[in-house]
């Protein structure tokens, strides 16, 4: 594969400012929880019922954890008002999760029972959870040695073909999922109902209908799940399932994707405050926890940065995706995840009539995957300047595929002709297929075969875009992250520290706050 | 052949050969009764003769057909009437020198993403300095004071900003379409607009990807603008729209049309005459795909 001739001291300095960047918010994330935590935290215990009031069904985990908070008591953790409810009351979780929830029992009313007594309690229930976690995980790992595997981390099998479903229906996401892999797709993500994100639970149960795509629940993880299984098998190729862990309830999703053995994840320390507008502490805060789990199920996580480039110039802005992706490593590394998890993203967004745009386009890439060489590199297709004129979308999308199995790609999510018009039809999704099967069959090993020029566009092209990624992070590194958001240092976009969705759901820990899997994840 | 305008057809290589191709999915496996099928389908659409290009397995269960085909239908060309805005499409600088020549003042414009909507591409595309393939934005105009107010602003909000700032014009930008909720905003807005007396006062404006110009129309607005559309095409249609309306002398002389149906001062609005009613209903559009990218 060709390389490009990239200053490494200036790569190395990078990581170091992203690490002084992170640390204060590490403290700030060690010192709090928020309600997505605490509900996650029950949900991996097992606590996945639902209560239905009022034709609605509302999340067990919701109506218990939404006590605590309004009494101020999640300071000490959910888990130990649970589990000194279950001593006291001697009963086993679940009963005690549906009575707490329909409010037939008040888990702050009961005499404390001793501390150790709670926190032993609590560490055996979080050891069983672990186990079961690491149970899912071997069965996953099972299917795929059982099957071919065509994923390797740092792409020496070419770009991994990934399509997305999205018809509200979780029925209909089946069938097209299933026609996808037949036609050759290798992932499958179900596009999430819009809006989801900014949704503070987690929905219940199968669901058929959506708006622009289909709810994340447990149940549709589970059918989708269970039906690339089969797939897989009778293709004889392992099928992996995406969904979106962002938003108000990343930990809850992580975990609910750990439980259901989903493969990858979109999971990004910044996209919910910049593009959901969800607050800042909550977002860092939730991510890191969601990423504990992610990293005890090495689940492959997409980071967003592919989404600077659609909101802002893609040729202007190279540099604020590589100092994201820098930033996104470190988040994810103080989460205790390998580099063989982090899919950093990043997408082929410039002007498709800029002069010369494919030297740009290779430089981004290429730098993409050299200075992140042990990641799965995530690339996004054109959507900015797709139109009607599916031709010519069509042409933009086999330029795409050119471009990501010369540089050496992980994860090519499959442009569509018809982007700029509907959530793709299933003759789309398979055109698209066909495209990239013939591109990343016959530029296999061009890759191989080259060499940049040195000092060539390319390569100078690489080299402004990283200098500039190291000037903006010393930016950022000198005002503190939540000051230089505020001040527009990603996709132009504003937020305060104070502001956005989900502020009231972050609370200070207790010295005495209880939560095992900080420990056991 | 002389092309005849009375029965107009679509063009291959041949004048009035009707040439059309067409691409669909069956959801049978290909097979000769499944090609047979798109043929039949085919000819029920009106092509005749049918050549089916390929047939595709796209899936177990789904055969995909390219078709080409001659279309016996025509149309009479000479007879098709649209809706459109007929502003003359002008540079920045002629329309700068027109505000300052004629208005005197800058034209104050007020831009949003109304209701819950969050995609602000497209009022960002028209509004911010920047622009839109290469044609600047309303903010980089001389004698236009253009702001650009984001996303989900409310109606109410919209409108007493418009009144507080004393707007001249009113963008709106609809992208999200789920349930028709674009149409329903947008409405909303223009009855508010009249409650509050301002809606002949000012200029509306509607634009997103779902938005045309009889939509617009149906829902109140003055002229609605449709994907792909560009600042200054906006700029045009604003600065002929207020000069037909305030100066109706001023008018003629830019645009060499008459003013007809002009109003001739701003605080004594007559009636508008809506005749421009929209010819078909709305036709209920499928929900724009949000790619949800994390």
């Amino acid at each position: 594969m060709a390389h490009l001739a990239l200053n490494q001291e200036v790569i190395r300095r990078c990581r170091e400012l992203a690490d002084r960047i992170s640390r204060p918010v590490e403290e700030m994330i060690g010192s709090h929880t928020t309600v997505a935590i605490e509900r996650a935290t029950l949900r991996l215990l097992g606590v996945n019922g639902a209560l239905r009031q009022g034709g609605q069904l509302f999340p067990q985990v919701n109506l218990i954890v939404e006590e605590l908070r309004k009494a101020g008591a999640l300071e000490r953790g959910a888990l130990f008002w649970v589990v000194n409810g279950m001593l006291r009351k001697k009963m086993p979780l679940l009963e005690l999760a549906e009575q707490a929830a329909g409010r037939k029992l008040d888990l702050l009313k009961l005499p404390l029972a001793p501390e150790a007594e709670i926190r032993a309690r609590a560490l055996e229930l979080c050891q069983a959870a672990r186990d079961r976690l690491v149970a899912q995980r071997e069965a996953r790992d099972g299917l795929r040695a059982e099957v071919k595997d065509p994923f390797d981390a740092e792409g020496r099998n070419g770009p991994l073909l990934y399509v997305i479903v999205a018809t509200g229906n979780i029925h209909e996401d089946v069938s097209q999922a299933r026609a996808a892999a037949q036609a050759g797709a290798d992932a499958i993500a179900v596009i999430r109902s819009t809006a989801q994100s900014l949704l503070d639970y987690v929905p219940h149960g199968a669901t058929t209908e959506g708006f622009g795509g289909t709810y994340a629940t447990q149940e549709n993880f589970r059918i989708m799940r269970a039906a690339l299984d089969e797939e897989s098998r009778r293709l004889g190729r392992y099928i992996r399932l995406t969904n979106y862990c962002s938003g108000l309830c990343m930990p809850e999703i992580a975990a609910l994707g750990a439980m259901e053995r989903l493969d990858f994840l979109l999971n990004d320390a910044m996209y919910g405050i910049l593009f959901r507008d969800i607050n800042m502490k909550r977002t860092l805060i939730d991510q890191h926890f969601s990423r504990r789990i992610i990293a005890l199920s090495r689940i492959v996580i997409h980071t967003g940065e592919d989404n600077y480039l659609t909101t802002a110039d893609a040729i202007q802005n190279g540099h604020q995706v590589l100092a994201s992706q820098f930033i996104n490593e470190r988040f994810a590394l103080n989460a205790r995840m390998t580099e063989n998890l982090m899919g950093l993203g990043h997408a082929q967004e410039m002007d498709p009539e800029h002069p010369d745009v494919f030297l740009l386009e290779i430089a981004r890439a290429q730098m993409t995957r050299d200075i992140f060489p042990r990641s799965p590199i995530k690339f996004m297709p054109p959507t900015r300047f797709k139109s009607g004129d599916i031709f010519y979308s069509h042409l933009m999308d086999a330029m795409f595929n050119f471009v990501g199995v010369l540089t050496g790609q992980t994860i090519q999510l499959l442009g569509m002709a018809t982007e700029a018009m509907h959530t793709p039809l299933l003759q789309d999704r398979w055109m698209s297929i066909k495209n990239a099967r013939y591109i990343f069959n016959g530029a296999r090993h061009l890759g191989d075969d080259i060499e940049f020029k040195r000092g060539g566009t390319i390569e100078k092209w690489a080299d402004k875009v990283l200098q500039d990624t190291l000037r903006h992070l010393e930016m950022i590194e000198g005002k503190g992250l939540p000051r230089a958001i505020e001040e527009r240092a990603f996709a132009e976009v504003s937020r305060t520290e104070g502001g956005g969705k989900g502020f009231d759901g972050v609370a200070r820990r207790h010295p005495a706050y209880l939560n095992p899997f900080f420990d056991l994840l | 052949m002389e092309l005849n305008l009375k029965k107009l057809k679509p063009y291959g290589d041949i004048l009035d050969d009707g040439v059309v191709q067409v691409s669909f999915t069956l959801p049978v496996e290909p097979s000769a009764e499944a090609r047979e099928a798109a043929i039949q389908l085919a000819q029920k659409m009106g092509f005749e003769p049918v050549k089916v290009a390929t047939m595709e397995k796209a899936a177990n269960g789904f055969a995909f057909f390219v078709i080409y085909g001659n279309l016996k239908a025509s149309v009479d060309f000479t007879q098709i009437k649209v809706l459109k805005v007929e502003s003359e499409k002008r540079g920045r600088d002629e329309i700068d020198e027109i505000i300052r020549k004629h208005i005197g003042r800058k034209l104050v414009v007020l831009g949003a993403c109304t209701g819950y909507d969050a995609h602000t591409v497209g009022i960002d595309a028209i509004i911010n300095m920047k622009g839109f393939a290469g044609d600047y934005g309303l903010e980089r105009y001389q004698w236009l004071d253009a702001r650009n107010l984001g996303a989900q602003v409310q109606n109410d909000e919209l409108l007493k900003l418009a009144a507080a700032g004393k707007a001249d014009v009113i963008l709106v930008s609809k992208v999200v379409t789920q349930h028709n909720i674009h149409v329903k905003d947008l409405k909303e807005l223009m009855a508010k607009a009249a409650r509050l007396g301002l809606k002949e006062k000012l200029i509306f404006v509607a634009g997103g990807p779902r938005v045309t110009h009889p939509l617009a129309l149906e829902c109140g607005f003055d002229a609605g603008f449709g994907v792909g559309t560009k600042p200054s095409e906006v700029a045009s249609y604003v600065v002929e729209e207020y000069l037909k309306r305030h100066l109706p002398e001023a008018y003629e002389e830019v645009t060499g049309k008459k003013a007809s149906g002009a109003r001739k001062a701003a605080s004594k609005p007559a009636p508008k005459a809506r005749s421009r009613k929209p010819t078909k209903p709305i036709r209920k559009a499928k929900p724009r795909r949000a790619r949800a990218r994390v």
